[in-house]
């Protein structure tokens, strides 16, 4: 398949312009195109794809759409929920207590809202992950509500679902979809955080084999005090090839089963009404059916559960953000100053602009993500879903600060919501995994990708495939003379809508400058890539943007093309963000380039050092005096 | 007493929107705005779900009359428990002239089809505040009304109901088959949850046209204009009682 690939882009730049664009050309080409059979399954790789310099149209355009009967049902979901969360939820008062009261949590049980992905058959909503999407963006509007619900069903019931076997999900999936028993997550341990791989929690085999004892101690567990069924990863002895070797095991663990204790609620910044706690396990006895999967294959099995829930967090964050919009406009159309509505003045204006175009990518790169996670068939989309989180939980954090800074003095007191919303939001580039981790995995996925490639297409030419040479020399010339670059968003086939044609040329040229500079990184670093954070971080960044540039370009297309109420807005929002992040790319790629002047990288890592030596600032006093 | 009991739940502009007056004056804004179930519809709704709870009637039918999207406030009554739906359908300029009379003819002519024992309206409409559809109905049918109910018993064949009057309360005892209207403080409605929700897709919702009923629409009304209320002035101070004498007297009030 890809020989027939590597035709088809030969062809492109053999043929001359006018030749190809011809009735023949386009005959040819479209020959070439339709030998490309499906013989396996849809290999979901747009964002791997993009650390080649290729975009894979077909997987996000057109914007994933839901059928009508979804969306009639979706808004009759919404209306509940969004009253319930006017009426009854009192977010101050959760916070100050840092409780969530008893009645609130029975009214969210009864509502269903601890069982939106549990299939019907055990009692749940089986909704989408688009619609659990769509759920989150009012249930964000409590911080603690969403971190319990959240830890509750997105981590701490999910491997029951993703690798739970029939009798396991029979058991306990009905009492956790209606809420009588609360789930929690159990991985992280006071030496283990980022590095979930080195936990020290063990489960050892009891003599009779019927038994597993589980212990140790977890740290920072949501739901910790008041969760019945928890996950629980430890470290068990496998044999493999005749070889004793250690690895982790996922458990479902009740705390009937004894032993289980957990301590005081922590004393947080924010989310202070979610439990979040120490449990600790005593020779916990877990019959070996409440093994989930296989035994040693717990590390997949933890990285799958964090993988599917991230995404949430851009809907989550727009949702936050929408509500900040209209709290804060409310305020600055009001409040005036020097004769004038603050609504006049261009730096209040500014940081209204910020907050809709970050609700907007957020929302796109959400249900893009949803979208594709909802196809059928194995969606892989972790590294999607990666993106999604980091640019939300930064924007986030972003947005709630400038907001607060509007309302001035008001904002930084109790009586006003907004330094709730900055507490709450400060948790979210920490927790699913910290931002950096998530950088250096999106960064580092993508590269091995492109590697493997690369490295096959290397081994082609060792073989003396002529075509694929004249394909990359083909390129290299193209790029090298600053050519237009043509990756099939515009023109006769084109995705995007013509009138975002001006912001589909940036992404493509974005995205052809970034498959040349990762290949060039990998050339110049090999396998040391994995230490050279700095350089990761960038890279990481441009192809956040990337996606993110993708998924407004993809939305916007659709509400023009469908004719969407205000698409005209979209388009507004849409180029803006694709002019901005444009540069920011190219700045942040020109930087990687070898030599270049732009960068401090290397200065950074001396600064850090002296002062990590000296485990204090460095520098001598202004004042001090050498005579 | 056993049976249906027909309640009918409008949809209406949520309660919480902002309303603004279309630029040529002829309505509001209906475009794109939120719409939910009338607040004393489901005042009436809950009602009928709590009687049927306790056993004292036997099927609850939703009714609403308009377009297409009335469908989706059927929906929400069948999820707080509503056995099934009936929806009138009423669209374009039908639906811009239907009225307090043209529903309760049809409401009337329904509940003769449907054999129903009672009908519980909420008291009026958030939108246009008639307070009318209830007592209509009651007058086509010939039947006993009791509205501005804060309190419903069944007793044997007869429904006593207190009423919210001007004066206090009212306690009055009505033959059935009867017409009541819910007041605000006849019950606090439940949320439909998800679940119920999902349970109530598998309700059946009939489509009727008023023709089939008999009915004739022709409204007796005429919308001349559509104003919003005037902006509320700035108030002035006076320093005594001689300066608001005579500033009355200057602008005309005494």
């Amino acid at each position: 398949m890809r020989k027939v690939f590597v035709l088809t882009r030969v062809t492109r730049l053999l043929v001359p312009e006018r030749v190809f664009h011809s009735a023949v050309g386009r005959e040819a080409f479209h020959l070439q195109q339709r030998r490309c059979f499906r013989t396996h399954s849809r290999n979901l790789a747009y964002a791997k794809d993009l650390f080649l310099g290729q975009i894979n149209k077909a997987e996000v355009f057109p914007y994933p759409e839901i059928g009508n009967e979804e969306l009639e049902e979706l808004k009759q979901f919404v209306a509940p929920v969004e009253k319930f969360f006017s009426e009854e939820v009192d977010s101050a008062t959760i916070d100050h207590e840092a409780k969530i009261p008893a009645e609130t949590l029975r009214g969210l049980k009864d509502l269903g809202l601890f069982g939106i992905m549990i299939p019907e058959e055990y009692g749940g909503l089986g909704l989408s992950n688009t619609m659990y999407a769509r759920l989150n963006e009012i249930i964000a509007l409590d911080g603690s509500i969403a971190v319990t619900l959240a830890a509750h069903q997105a981590i701490g019931l999910k491997g029951i679902l993703l690798a739970g076997n029939e009798a396991q999900k029979k058991k306990y999936l009905p009492k956790l979809a209606s809420g009588e028993h609360i789930a929690a997550f159990c991985l992280t341990e006071s030496g283990s955080g980022s590095d979930a791989a080195s936990i020290q929690t063990r489960a050892t085999l009891s003599e009779d084999g019927k038994h597993y004892l589980i212990n140790g101690s977890k740290i920072w567990i949501s739901n910790g005090g008041m969760a019945d069924i928890m996950t629980v990863f430890a470290r068990t002895e496998v044999e493999v090839d005749g070889v004793k070797k250690d690895k982790i095991s996922a458990f479902v663990v009740e705390r009937a089963f004894g032993g289980v204790t957990s301590g005081k609620p922590e004393d947080k910044l924010g989310i202070r009404g979610s439990y979040t706690c120490e449990v600790s396990f005593d020779n916990v006895p877990v019959p070996v059916e409440n093994v989930i999967g296989e035994i040693g294959g717990g590390f997949k099995i933890a990285m799958n559960i964090l993988n599917s829930g991230r995404f949430s967090m851009g809907s989550s964050c727009a949702g936050m953000i929408k509500k900040l919009i209209e709290l804060t406009s409310e305020y600055a159309a009001t409040r005036k100053q020097f004769n004038r509505s603050l609504s006049e003045f261009g730096l209040i204006q500014e940081k209204f602009a910020l907050m809709a175009i970050n609700a907007f990518v957020m929302e796109s790169m959400a249900y893009l993500t949803a979208g594709m996670m909802d196809r059928p068939g194995v969606p892989e989309c972790s590294l999607e879903a990666a993106m999604v989180k980091v640019f939300s939980s930064e924007g986030g954090w972003v947005c709630c600060s400038e907001a607060l800074q509007v309302l001035g003095g008001l904002g930084y007191t109790k009586n006003y919501p907004f330094e709730r919303y900055l507490r709450d939001c400060r948790i979210l580039p920490i927790f699913e995994g910290t931002n950096e981790i998530l950088r250096m995995y999106i960064a580092l996925t993508g590269m091995q990708h492109a590697g493997n490639v690369l490295t096959r297409k290397v081994k082609e030419l060792k073989k003396g495939n002529i075509f694929l040479a004249i394909g990359m020399v083909g390129k290299s010339i193209r790029t090298s003379l600053g050519g237009s670059v043509d990756l099939g968003l515009t023109g006769n086939d084109w995705v995007v809508h013509p009138s975002l044609e001006e912001s589909a040329k940036k992404l493509e040229e974005n995205v052809s400058f970034f498959g040349s500079t990762v290949e060039m990184l990998l050339h110049r670093y090999g396998k040391t890539i994995v230490d050279e954070q700095l350089a990761l971080k960038k890279v990481a960044d441009v192809v956040i943007n990337l996606y993110a540039m993708t998924a407004v370009l993809s939305r916007a297309s659709r509400s023009i093309c469908i004719g969407l109420r205000n698409h005209d807005q979209e388009v507004l929002l849409t180029n803006t963000f694709c002019n901005d992040t444009f540069f920011k790319n190219n700045f942040l790629m020109v930087q990687l380039q070898k030599h270049s002047p732009e960068n401090n990288d290397a200065n950074i890592k001396k600064i850090a050092t002296a002062v990590l030596a000296n485990r204090a600032y460095t520098c001598s006093h202004p004042l001090e005096r050498t005579f | 007493m056993s049976g249906r009991v027909l309640v009918g739940v409008k949809r209406v502009i949520d309660y919480a929107v902002k309303i603004r007056v279309k630029p040529d004056h002829t309505g509001v804004v209906t475009d794109g705005v939120k719409h939910s179930m009338n607040p004393f519809c489901e005042i009436a709704v809950e009602e009928a779900v709590k009687l049927k709870e306790k056993k004292l009637i036997k099927e609850v039918v939703a009714v609403s009359c308009g377009p297409q999207q009335s469908q989706e406030t059927i929906r929400t009554a069948l999820a707080m428990g509503a056995d099934r739906g009936i929806h009138v359908e009423v669209s374009g300029k039908d639906y811009d002239s239907l009225g307090p009379l043209q529903v309760s003819k049809i409401l009337a002519a329904l509940a003769k089809k449907e054999e129903a024992q009672l009908i519980i309206l909420g008291k009026q409409a958030i939108d246009d505040d008639c307070n009318q559809t209830g007592q209509m109905t009651a007058a086509l049918l010939d039947w006993p009304q009791g509205t501005f109910a804060s309190e419903v018993s069944l007793e044997a064949e007869k429904i006593k109901v207190v009423r919210e009057i001007d004066g206090g309360l009212e306690t009055i005892k009505i033959n059935t088959p009867a017409v009541l209207t819910a007041d605000l403080r006849l019950n606090t409605p439940r949320y439909a949850t998800l679940p119920n929700i999902m349970k109530a897709k598998k309700k059946k919702i009939a489509n009727v046209k008023p023709a089939d009923l008999g009915v004739d629409l022709t409204s007796r009304l005429e919308v001349l204009r559509v104003d919003e209320p005037p902006q509320r002035e700035a108030g002035v101070k006076v320093e005594t009682v001689e300066d608001l004498v005579a500033k009355l007297k200057d602008t005309g009030k005494i």
